[in-house]
């Protein structure tokens, strides 16, 4: 389905992404992990078409999406829905407008059916009920539910997800972790869980690449990665500084 | 480094900034012409900003105008007194609005209340990943974003100019007639015989200009905004200065294409 082929990325005159190879099945959820800051919200917003690459190709359902225009990204756009490290929920505008805003933008101008698509959508992300409430008066976990919510409306091929527990409490983080399951199972769609929670890491992910030094460096199922003797993974999975560089 | 170096490489760095700056606008205004043309113009995005940047901004507005058209006619009796030209008080007052205090007074004022929350809002939906999900969503942010706020501003700025000449210039007359006691008939016969249609349309074109100016500079700014809380007030404070000062630059080219294009002959 989805196809990440030697993708690099430079930002300030520092390499981010050094040829960063990837591949996501039909329904298939891959999670990847890596320390902060080493590129993996960057290796999301390429594959989404917010950011150029430097060099290599992605390749969604066949089509090289590499280089094309704003506008010839917008198709495939659809398909791929995304949820944002900060939920990024259009403040003005209601949670009902703002879950409509895609469906609207898709041509749907019925309002009975945006009414029945939109609480349906909420139904699954258990915030019924919420559609009159603004962004400012919703949780933080709230506001991620009701984003994905958003993202899932147009039912998408697959859903790239920016840090989805994040500062948010591990009930809350578990509710997601949950919820990426079950849309996982109902919507049949693949996902990439870009993350450093390895609760979530292990309870979503079919596999769980290590993104290290710009480039997948260990790649496998949770159960392989917890058995991995590498000492960076090693160290990474079980949170340990040593051997990082990182000390008190 | 020696000290001439250091100046010479922060001119140099000042200089190459402000083209780059200068070509992002220009880009962006392209682009926001060409979306016009290219995508569907959002009516109910641009009624909601025509009624904050129109509506919202006439209190402000008229009140300049007023007080401005009310000032001037006082200063040019104080003078115009002296040497018993106080029939002049009124096509003085009334060119002085359209050419220059009107537009030029009105737009500044634009520039700071409309341009200012321009940059604020788009600096904030920017560093909040609000433009990243339109994009995501599949929705060009300069159709979403810029065009209704240019459109709303481009169209708004000539009205409100036209409202704040005709507060300044009857402000005027109040002032001269009613308080200094200079007579109303020669006052009101000579605005109208000194006044002329070109000089409205001059205060109407400098308007749709400043316009054009104010709302590319904000959105480009906005739209542009580096990352943190400090960048929303940064380019809020960059918006409401650059449009202001490129205002007033461009004014003064303006005044003189605009006396050689209409006053030829």
């Amino acid at each position: 389905m989805l196809k990440l082929q030697g993708i690099e990325k430079k930002l300030g005159g520092q390499a981010v992404l050094r040829g960063v190879n990837l591949q996501v099945g039909q329904g298939e959820r891959v999670v990847v992990i890596g320390r902060s800051g080493c590129g993996k919200s960057v290796m999301l917003r390429i594959i989404m078409g917010l950011l150029p690459s430097d060099a290599g190709v992605v390749i969604f359902e066949g089509t090289k999406l590499t280089g094309l225009s704003e506008e010839d990204w917008n198709p495939y756009r659809r398909k791929i829905g995304m949820l944002f490290q900060g939920a990024a929920l259009f403040d003005s505008l209601s949670v009902f407008e703002n879950l409509a805003f895609p469906l609207r933008e898709a041509g749907e101008k019925n309002e009975k059916v945006l009414g029945e698509k939109v609480a349906e959508a909420l139904k699954i992300v258990s915030l019924s009920g919420t559609e009159r409430k603004m962004p400012a008066e919703l949780s933080g976990g709230m506001k991620k539910r009701a984003a994905l919510a958003r993202a899932i409306i147009r039912k998408p091929d697959l859903m790239l997800y920016d840090e989805p527990t994040t500062g948010l409490d591990p009930i809350v983080a578990d509710s997601i972790n949950r919820l990426i399951l079950h849309l996982g199972e109902i919507l049949g769609m693949a996902s990439i869980v870009v993350t450093h929670d390895m609760v979530s890491a292990r309870m979503v992910g079919d596999r769980i690449a290590y993104l290290h030094e710009g480039k997948i460096y260990f790649e496998g199922t949770p159960e392989q990665v917890d058995r991995c003797e590498d000492p960076l993974v090693r160290d990474f999975v079980r949170g340990h500084a040593e051997g990082t560089g990182v000390t008190g | 480094m020696g000290r001439a170096e250091y100046l010479t490489g922060k001119l140099g760095g000042l200089v190459l900034g402000s083209c780059q700056t200068a070509g992002g606008v220009f880009l962006l205004l392209g682009d926001t012409i060409r979306s016009m043309f290219r995508y569907k113009i959002r009516w109910d995005q641009l009624l909601e900003q025509m009624y904050f940047i129109g509506i919202r901004s006439q209190v402000v507005v008229l009140t300049t105008g007023a007080f401005t058209g009310a000032v001037f006619a006082a200063q040019v009796w104080f003078q115009f007194k002296r040497f018993g030209m106080e029939s002049a008080i009124g096509p003085t007052v009334s060119i002085a609005m359209c050419r220059e205090l009107g537009p030029v007074l009105c737009c500044l004022l634009l520039a700071g209340r409309v341009g200012a929350a321009m940059a604020a809002e788009l600096s904030s939906m920017k560093i909040t990943e609000q433009v990243d999900a339109l994009r995501a969503l599949g929705v060009y942010p300069v159709e979403y974003l810029v065009v209704p706020r240019f459109l709303a501003l481009v169209l708004s700025a000539p009205i409100l100019t036209a409202m704040a000449l005709v507060t300044g210039i009857g402000c005027g007359y109040f002032v001269a007639v009613k308080i200094f006691g200079v007579d109303g008939a020669y006052y009101w016969d000579n605005t109208v015989k000194f006044t002329d249609r070109k000089d409205v349309l001059i205060a109407l074109i400098k308007a749709l200009i400043f316009g054009v100016i104010i709302a590319t500079i904000a959105c480009h700014k906005g739209m542009n905004c580096p990352p943190g809380t400090a960048g929303v007030g940064k380019t809020t404070t960059e918006a409401v200065v650059n449009a202001s000062i490129t205002l007033l630059v461009v004014n003064f080219f303006l005044t003189v294409l605009l006396n050689a294009l209409l006053y030829s002959n």
